[in-house]
């Protein structure tokens, strides 16, 4: 196998996604999407169930076909290629490992199944399904069969099996979702090492924000067949493009307020307006942790807290602000000064976001 | 079963009843058939049987299903197949089709032939001209044999494919394995024990129908007589022993088929659909 480190800063775009729409009946799936993986990268789909990553995913596999678009790789016009000639390497959420095949005979397939002339003699297969056991650390599980194997374990052997076609792009599809929580986190700090020891373009699917956020180079949030937001996980979760994003990258209070000449007003608390705020009426979207607290003659919201509970290493805090009741959230061991039940706290946002109502 | 759960103490009592109707109305009728059979000792049961008529209607069952089962067996793969992976129209219009037959009684099934391919009938005329022969002949039977076998392999086969899903099959495109590999090495090996066991019934059935064929057959002996049909002219003729022998064989024809079946709910139960799974 051919590892390369990843090196980003030479990386030329790899996979050009434009203006894919798709729809199943009247279902419209993808609308006019439009992205680009530079080589190397590893990119993350990510949006709720029904957004339409997992379409996008077999539309670049080739199992489903666009209705319009175009699909270039490496400037080769990808719907034009059979799935079976894309050499894309994909790992099904469920893994679809040959149930009737040992994980050497899985992770074999994809060069058994070529043409005599390209196939690899059978001492080549067998040293190429051994290293990649070893890659995947399953060193002696050869003989197995799948229903013998764990979770983890057989997802791995989906892994080898999708590199073992030397694959020049890896498709993943919800990685992670069939896995309990610990493996899980194990599994994500593996996968990335393995992409970068590979430096194969990776894209993979998920509606989990913190993997995505965790994982991926770039991160292409999608909703509703389109996608809404596209960027480094830092870009997309200090500047979420709308509601929509900053809602579902994280924990979220949301408040009415009112921008009017350069000046933001919530409830009492008035401050100036960010660069770039829509006029008039407007949504404030702030995270529950991202705030600090004052004595009540200082700058922020008016709060009147209402309860305290250590959550683990978080402690909730639940206020009620104007006419509405918020729940903050702060870290550490020891509640923040001034902060108990039943007294007054200012709360002051540290990075708001507005939004036009 | 749980140890811990205790019968109810007429518990006894309903299983000695469900043992005396399943004696009275299966193991009875079973073993008379064999002893009728061999009522007049082991020459007398064996004579009837390698009669040239007699070997004509076994060799006729035996041909009749030989055809009639591996269409049926492609048949109900490629529905099994265009049902559990496609979404079209007609789809349950379809899958209400394959299960006609069960519904319908056998004698319409053939029936249906002889209306189609009989003198009377709509194609009678044009293949009298032609000089081919359906109704009473093996054409016929195979036709009736099919049509009443059809549902099933594709029974046996549509709830396991639907369960197993496409994905293997998609991986196996993504691997580079084309249409007909991705069938031979992934689809097939999926399938084969459902498959094994929908053309084992298949067969059973293929072999015993009756009805179906007497319609088309006309029981012209040593011709067009299968193994079913012998059996009743035999009877139809006061040649009890010769009658219950060829019955014999259908009777011990049934039993491998339920043991070959009890034996794949058994040893492969996780690789047939979920309705067989014990």
């Amino acid at each position: 196998m051919n590892f390369r480190p990843a090196d980003d800063t030479s990386a030329a775009t790899a996979l050009e996604i434009k203006g894919v729409s798709k729809a199943f009946g009247r279902f419209p799936a993808l609308k006019s999407v439009s992205l680009q993986a530079r080589e190397r990268e590893f990119l993350a789909l990510l949006g709720p169930s029904g957004s339409g990553k997992t379409t996008l995913l077999r539309v670049l596999a080739g199992l489903e076909t666009p209705d319009s678009g175009e699909v270039r790789f490496g400037g080769e016009d990808f719907l034009a290629l059979p799935v079976r000639r894309r050499r894309v390497g994909m790992v099904f959420q469920h893994y679809a490992l040959f149930r009737h095949m040992t994980v050497a005979q899985n992770i074999a397939f994809g060069l058994t199944v070529r043409k005599a002339a390209e196939r690899p003699s059978k001492s080549e297969i067998a040293d190429r399904v051994n290293n990649l056991l070893q890659l995947v650390q399953l060193e002696g599980l050869d003989k197995r069969y799948p229903s013998q194997l764990s979770g983890g374990q057989r997802q791995r052997v989906a892994l080898a099996r999708a590199l073992a076609i030397e694959p020049r792009m890896l498709l993943l599809d919800e990685p992670f979702g069939a896995l309990d929580a610990q493996v899980r986190r194990e599994l994500r700090r593996w996968l990335r090492e393995l992409h970068d020891r590979a430096g194969v373009t990776t894209v993979f699917v998920t509606h989990d924000q913190e993997e995505a956020l965790d994982l991926a180079d770039r991160v292409a949030i999608l909703k509703d067949g389109e996608l809404v937001q596209l960027g480094t996980p830092n870009e997309v979760y200090e500047n979420p493009a709308d509601p929509f994003v900053f809602d579902f990258l994280g924990q979220t209070c949301r408040m009415p307020g009112v921008v009017a000449q350069g000046r933001l007003q919530v409830a009492d608390w008035v401050s100036e307006a960010p660069a770039g705020a829509p006029q008039g009426a407007v949504e404030v979207f702030f995270r529950p942790d991202e705030v600090s607290f004052g004595a009540p003659d200082a700058p922020g919201l008016l709060a009147q807290v209402k309860g305290v509970a250590q959550r683990g290493p978080d402690v909730r805090i639940d206020c009620r602000v104007g006419e509405a009741d918020v729940e903050f959230q702060a870290h550490g061991p020891t509640l923040p000064q001034g902060v108990g039940a039943g007294r007054s706290v200012r709360v002051l946002p540290l990075r708001p976001q507005v939004y036009a109502a | 079963m749980n140890p811990a759960v205790r019968l109810p103490g007429f518990a006894p009592l309903m299983l000695l009843g469900a043992l005396a109707v399943l004696g009275l109305l299966i193991v009875l009728p079973l073993g008379v058939v064999f002893q009728q059979a061999l009522s007049q000792g082991l020459g007398r049961y064996l004579e009837p049987l390698t009669h040239p008529d007699s070997l004509a209607a076994i060799r006729l069952t035996l041909l009749v299903a030989a055809i009639s089962v591996p269409l049926n067996a492609v048949f109900g793969v490629a529905a099994a197949w265009a049902i559990a992976r496609f979404e079209f129209r007609g789809k349950s219009l379809l899958v209400t089709f394959i299960d006609l037959p069960f519904s319908m009684s056998p004698v319409v099934s053939g029936l249906v032939w002889v209306l189609l391919f009989g003198a009377q009938g709509w194609f009678g005329p044009w293949l009298m001209e032609h000089n081919v022969k359906i109704i009473f002949a093996t054409s016929g039977l195979v036709l009736a044999t099919v049509l009443v076998t059809l549902p099933f392999v594709a029974r046996e086969l549509i709830p396991l494919m639907q369960d197993q899903g496409a994905d293997e099959e998609a991986a196996a495109l993504t691997l580079g394995a084309g249409g007909w590999t991705t069938f031979r090495r992934v689809t097939l090996p999926n399938i084969r024990w459902a498959l094994l066991y929908g053309v084992l019934l298949c067969n059973a059935r293929a072999m015993g129908e009756f009805g179906a064929v007497s319609v088309v057959s006309g029981s012209i002996r040593g011709q067009t007589t299968t193994l079913p049909l012998h059996v009743e002219v035999l009877y139809n003729d006061y040649e009890f022993v010769g009658a219950f022998a060829a019955a014999s064989v259908l009777a011990g024809l049934g039993l491998v088929t339920l043991v070959l079946k009890s034996f794949l709910e058994w040893r492969h139960s996780g690789e047939l659909s979920a309705s067989r799974r014990h």
